[in-house]
């Protein structure tokens, strides 16, 4: 694990890294939404409402799995004091807080036409709203040390706590009744029509690359940062 | 013990204490979290008349009536092991159909008749095209199979 431990690799792995997850996600994200939209049939009962799934799943997974990304970027940090951890975990903050409010949205887009309501305070809706909250409190927190670039040890505890959240969000249409219908794909197989499923993956994989992108480049970004204020520091002392 | 491994025992600790804290508290609110009562949890939960509560379930299939206003039904929400009977007046949602689930505020009358306020449809896991009508049936059972469970 220390063989990436220092930053010069990272920057030399990430910089060819960033683009090569950059365009292929882009094109598959434009293509799954070009087919989700014009080139899947309507739905027995929601009709075209359910075109929306091709952003709204993507975004839930992308919400989800960038706090699980947090919390074990903050284990690492915590526990092996690697100093790309911390960046890593404040990088991938701000694009989660981004696909968690997606999430919210698109759900309210849906849920008026097919339930009749743009929100209820079920369990499956209330725990991605706290996860979201969990992601402002994240980001301010982070931003809050006292040196910019500094990896603040409070926010790394806070992303292990918040992590509580994600096997809730999860679970909640099992373990509470909700207005939120249960899980389509798991483990045991699913119950979207492949019509839908192909351009689903798609979406899927097409957003989680944009993802991965983003964060390279905002870890890049706050890496060249810290070297200014390096540098900046050194000249300061003459 | 070298202090990184120190870290790593009390991180780990620490996992596990949160994630027991999270499933303690999430059993606790088992019964508070549920959006809604079932017909089987309402008829155990012995809810007094007039107390403002939530129902789920399916619709059953052939339970809708409609009165001759137009817009007064009633219809039976039905789960794996009980069923309730329910009045509306009101427009009900376009994904409102016999088979499908629904979310419905109100109250219980003294005569034990739901009247709901309010109708929300609840949609379930599956999502089927149009076209396939000839596989609607199959559907449907899924959908029954699944909310049911």
């Amino acid at each position: 694990m220390h063989r990436f431990a220092n930053p010069a690799r990272f920057l030399r792995i990430a910089k060819p890294l960033t683009p090569a997850l950059f365009w292929p996600g882009l094109l598959l994200v434009l293509g799954a939404c070009i087919w989700g939209v014009f080139f899947t049939p309507t739905e027995r009962l929601m009709g075209d409402t359910v075109k929306i799934l091709f952003v709204h799943v993507p975004a839930a997974w992308l919400g989800m799995g960038g706090w699980t990304g947090i919390a074990i970027a903050s284990i690492v940090q915590l526990v092996w004091r690697h100093p790309l951890a911390g960046v890593a975990a404040r990088a991938i903050a701000v694009p989660g807080a981004t696909f968690a409010a997606i999430c919210l949205m698109t759900g309210s887009i849906w849920g008026r036409p097919t339930w009749g309501t743009w929100w209820v305070w079920d369990g499956r809706l209330t725990s991605m709203l706290v996860l979201f909250f969990l992601y402002l409190g994240y980001i301010a927190l982070s931003n809050a040390s006292s040196e910019k670039g500094d990896t603040s040890r409070v926010a790394a505890v806070f992303g292990v706590i918040g992590a509580v959240n994600i096997p809730i969000i999860n679970r909640s249409v099992i373990w509470w009744e909700s207005q939120h219908q249960k899980a389509s794909i798991t483990l045991g197989g699913s119950s979207i029509d492949t019509a839908y499923l192909v351009p689903l993956f798609v979406a899927v994989a097409g957003f989680s690359l944009l993802f991965g992108a983003v964060v390279l480049m905002r870890m890049r970004a706050a890496l060249a940062e810290m070297r200014i204020e390096a540098r900046m520091r050194r000249m300061a002392q003459g | 013990m070298k202090p990184k491994h120190q870290r790593l025992f009390l991180a780990l600790i620490a996992v596990v204490a949160l994630v027991a804290a999270g499933l303690i508290a999430a059993s606790a609110l088992r019964e508070e979290a549920s959006y809604f009562y079932t017909p089987t949890t309402l008829a155990a939960a012995n809810v007094a008349p007039g107390k403002a509560i939530r129902l789920g379930g399916m619709v059953q299939k052939g339970s809708i009536v409609r009165a001759a206003d137009g817009v007064s039904i009633t219809f039976i929400v039905q789960d794996q092991s009980g069923t309730q009977k329910v009045s509306y007046r009101g427009i009900t949602p376009d994904l409102f159909v016999e088979g499908s689930g629904v979310v419905a505020d109100g109250r219980l009358r003294p005569d034990r008749v739901f009247v709901a306020e309010s109708l929300l449809a609840k949609h379930d896991e599956n999502y089927v095209p149009k076209e396939l009508a000839d596989i609607d049936m199959k559907a449907a059972e899924h959908t029954k199979d699944t909310l049911l469970q």
